[in-house]
């Protein structure tokens, strides 16, 4: 196993009497796909929010190449190479799909934007438009975001997401919202890109097909603890996850 | 970093603008200038829109230019209107620098109403300092031009031709700005600051750029506005003031530069024509006008122009 | 001593006149989400109102038994409630539900600007005065220091209405109801809430405590033109540093905003206006979002 490029130690979060995550220890190679289970409220989302800055841990720490990013902000641990999508795709309703797409590429492309250089040449288009074929949602380009589909929206924000120079990228939930016959092309489409690029991945998901087929390990979360981290085979057919999780009688 | 086609725009537009010198009675070309003033606060209000922010209190800065044009001439005998504006753009930048980073903090309401705040402090403070002349207010000389003294009517037309051109320029300054890369950020934060933020841009620093912007214009604008009326009063940095402001850039909306001015404008000759019909129900008029705009033209006058976003509202 | 003795009285005498006006506005923030310009309106338009009302009541004979001209006062606001609250409420704002806050801030100002006119149709421009009122609680002897017997009748109603608000809220059925609309709107709908007439009560009952604000303090002044654009302004700074929609935080508010008032006109009159806004400036600095305000967490 090469050197972990997410090094998660002991960490705890607490909403007042309610604890979110406790002993939270796991530590993530470079270029895995790990996938995390667990019921509503278990702790997944809150790992992947921790990891990305948007909550602060109470205690612990979280390392990123042996650098400690605990408690950085978003905008900082994002300019690390850290990207999420979110389980709800966050994008600008007000703005068209490529307008969206030019918003990262835009970000992504320059650390300090230009206040002259205009936004929308052709260049940066000719970019967001090569992005948009990729992911299969060119033909969406001129369309504001509310009358896109849920598999687009979810598209996009993990292209956004995509767009910079990305080292892991966390997604939470890539098939929620999503027409059943989309799951496995857009997981294909992403998980493909992902990997060519050597991103280290690490994806919330409820469906369990989905998380067999894709994962090389899992993380499965229950009362905000890491109750197995092993291959998806060897998880699954835990007798605990199985009670707790999966909710399968063997 | 203008195109061949944009410097044609801004050059034709400042040639009709100037005919008006020409063409314009006195009385409308008193009205255009203080309308494009105005224009001028209301754009750095449409800057802060485009980051979905609304400042109820930019009057603050229409007020901090007017005094620093008027004590700066009264004290050192400078008419220069170059000179002057550039004092008082240099003293609003400053102002703007000092609060911007501490309102880029704020969103909505308290956005708004902080500012409202500032501007009532400076208000309040006008109005009881008396060395200063209190709620009289100052007067001030009327102004030269590079040592041209004219008078009269050259006078206007003088000031009339350098708004115009003061207008062209900011005009066409902040139209780069907005379709620049930190513009399309600031769109995009007013939309979904979250998204912005983990794609790894400042949305704070998004906000502080147009609040500053927004200082430099307003502060400009009072200069004019000061200049023009030959006297100004605390009443630049009443709520009110400001309120008129806020109606401008709402009628203008967001999407067009253009937009504001001709927004400026229309309030302009609504005023004096209410003054004129209706002297004693001039608010009225304007509540009304408001409200007819927030609810058949929500995107403003620029909505009418911007391709996209009427195909957006005829859906 | 005796400066801050007077500090102190003067401070609360204040803070009781701000505290009525005060949390009607917040009141309507809390329940409708609608930050209300008006609120102003509907104060000058309950000073007028009274004004008329008392007038009218020594009119008629009234000084055989003076003590009517407070029924006169309070009948004003009741009145002003019943009419101004239905038709802001039902005829305008109920269309905004929901929208951009800030946008609703315009509405509420468009309103205003209207009313503003409206009132000069209505009243004219020349001052009312109705002092009857005032003077009829005689002085009250403080140690060495003088008041009228009146400013403590102020200082009485807003503890009145502070309870009255308090116990309506937290000891009827529909009290808590309203509390479980503020908390949300969504929730309480499909519990079965009748949201719409919740909005409209608390609308209206806002717009009686602004009503009732004006009509206390006509007998203090000379009704005029300009009312109540003075009053939103304070009003504003008070429910912003308490946070908005929180009762208890418009009674903290008023106090720090009457009090510094007062040290300031004792101590700075200078300073008078500007103390208001540094005081919600600074409160602000340290809590962005006022003292009492419920802080909410965005899900993502």
């Amino acid at each position: 196993m090469s050197q972990a490029i997410l090094d998660v130690r002991d960490v705890q979060k607490r909403f007042g009497a309610v604890t979110a995550a406790q002993d939270i220890t796991v530590q993530v190679p470079a270029g895995a796909v790990y996938s995390l289970i667990g019921t509503n409220g278990a702790g997944k989302t809150t790992f992947v929010n921790m990891v990305t800055g948007y909550l602060k841990p109470n205690s612990g720490s979280i390392s990123f190449l042996g650098r400690d990013i605990t408690g950085l902000s978003p905008r900082k641990i994002t300019q690390l190479g850290i990207h999420r999508s979110f389980q709800i795709a966050q994008l600008c309703n007000d703005l068209t799909v490529e307008e969206n797409m030019l918003v990262a590429t835009t970000i992504h492309g320059s650390r300090s934007p230009s206040l002259l250089r205009p936004a929308h040449s052709a260049e940066a288009r000719d970019k967001v438009l090569e992005t948009l074929e990729r992911f299969g949602i060119a033909d969406h380009r001129n369309r504001l975001i509310p009358e896109l589909s849920g598999g687009v929206k979810k598209l996009l924000d993990i292209a956004m997401a995509m767009a910079g120079d990305t080292r892991i990228m966390l997604l939470d939930e890539p098939t929620s919202g999503v027409a059943a016959d989309e799951k496995f092309p857009i997981m294909d489409l992403v998980i493909d890109a992902l990997k060519a690029e050597g991103v280290t991945i690490i994806f919330v998901e409820h469906d369990m097909d989905i998380v067999t087929r894709y994962s090389e390990r899992v993380l499965a979360f229950y009362d905000g603890r890491i109750i197995a981290n092993d291959a998806p085979d060897e998880v699954l057919t835990d007798p605990d996850v199985q009670k707790y999780v999966t909710g399968v009688t063997a | 970093m203008l195109g061949m086609n944009h410097l044609l725009a801004v050059a034709g537009t400042f040639a009709v603008m100037a005919a008006g010198a020409v063409i314009l009675p006195d009385w409308a070309m008193f009205l255009i200038v203080m309308a494009l003033a105005k224009g001028l606060v209301c754009l750095g209000i449409v800057g802060m829109m485009r980051g979905g922010l609304v400042s109820f209190g930019q009057g603050l800065y229409y007020c901090a230019g007017a005094y620093t044009a008027t004590l700066f001439a009264n004290s050192f005998g400078i008419t220069d209107i170059f000179l002057l504006c550039i004092v008082s753009a240099v003293v609003c930048l400053a102002i703007g620098g000092l609060f911007g980073p501490l309102l880029a903090g704020y969103r909505g309401i308290f956005f708004a109403m902080l500012s409202l705040a500032l501007s009532m402090v400076l208000y309040g403070s006008l109005s009881k300092l008396s060395v200063i002349g209190g709620t009289d207010g100052l007067n001030i000389a009327a102004p030269t031009f590079l040592g041209w003294e004219p008078e009269g009517r050259a006078l206007q037309s003088g000031l009339y031709l350098f708004v115009s051109a003061l207008v062209v320029a900011a005009g066409a300054v902040m139209w780069r700005y907005f379709h620049s890369e930190q513009g399309l950020i600031a769109l995009a934060a007013r939309d979904n600051e979250l998204r912005v933020e983990y794609l790894g841009a400042s949305v704070r620093k998004a906000m502080t750029l147009n609040y500053v912007f927004g200082a430099v214009l307003g502060g400009l604008g009072g200069t004019i506005a000061a200049l023009a009326l030959g006297h100004v009063d605390p009443e630049f940095a009443f709520w009110t003031t400001s309120g008129e402001f806020v109606f401008v850039a709402i009628l203008a909306g967001y999407l067009s530069v253009p937009a504001v001015f001709v927004a400026a404008i229309i309030l302009e000759l609504v005023r004096s024509f209410s003054n004129l019909y209706f002297p004693n129900t001039w608010q009225l008029a304007l509540g009304v006008f408001l409200l007819a705009v927030i609810v058949a033209l929500p995107g403003g006058l620029g909505s009418l122009v911007d391709r996209r976003r009427k195909r957006e509202g005829a859906q | 001593m005796d400066l801050f003795a007077t500090i102190f009285v003067d401070g609360l005498i204040y803070a009781a006149w701000l505290f009525i006006v005060s949390v009607g506005l917040t009141l309507v923030f809390g329940v409708l989400n609608i930050l209300n310009i008006a609120h102003g309106s509907l104060y000058a338009i309950g000073a007028y109102t009274s004004a008329s009302m008392v007038g009218a009541y020594f009119g008629v004979g009234g000084d055989a038994f003076p003590w009517g001209s407070y029924v006169a006062l309070i009948a004003a606001a009741i009145l002003v409630a019943l009419v101004m609250g239905p038709l802001l409420e039902r005829g305008l704002l109920r269309f905004f539900y929901g929208r951009d806050e800030v946008l609703n801030v315009l509405v509420t100002y468009a309103v205003f600007l209207i009313l503003e006119d409206a009132m000069k149709l209505i009243w004219g421009v020349n001052p009312y005065y109705v002092y009857e009122p005032y003077t009829l609680l005689g002085d009250v002897e403080l140690g060495s220091l003088f008041y009228v017997g009146y400013d403590f009748a102020v200082i009485a109603i807003a503890i009145v209405v502070g309870l009255a608000v308090w116990m309506s809220l937290n000891r009827t059925r529909t009290g808590k109801v309203v509390l479980a609309v503020i908390h949300d709107p969504e929730m309480s709908r499909t519990m079965g809430v009748n949201v719409p007439r919740i909005y409209l009560g608390a609308f209206v009952a806002g717009a009686f405590l602004a009503a009732l604000g004006g009509a206390v303090t006509a007998p203090m002044i000379s009704v005029q033109p300009g009312l109540g654009v003075n009053v939103i302004i304070v009003a504003f700074a008070v429910v912003i540093i308490g946070g908005l929609g929180s009762i208890p935080g418009a009674a903290i508010g008023a106090l720090m905003v009457g009090i510094s008032r007062a040290a300031s006109v004792h101590l700075l009159p200078e300073a008078e206006l500007f103390i208001i806004y540094f005081v919600m400036a600074i409160v602000l600095m340290f809590r962005p979002e006022g003292l009492f305000a419920k802080t909410q967490a965005r899900k993502i």
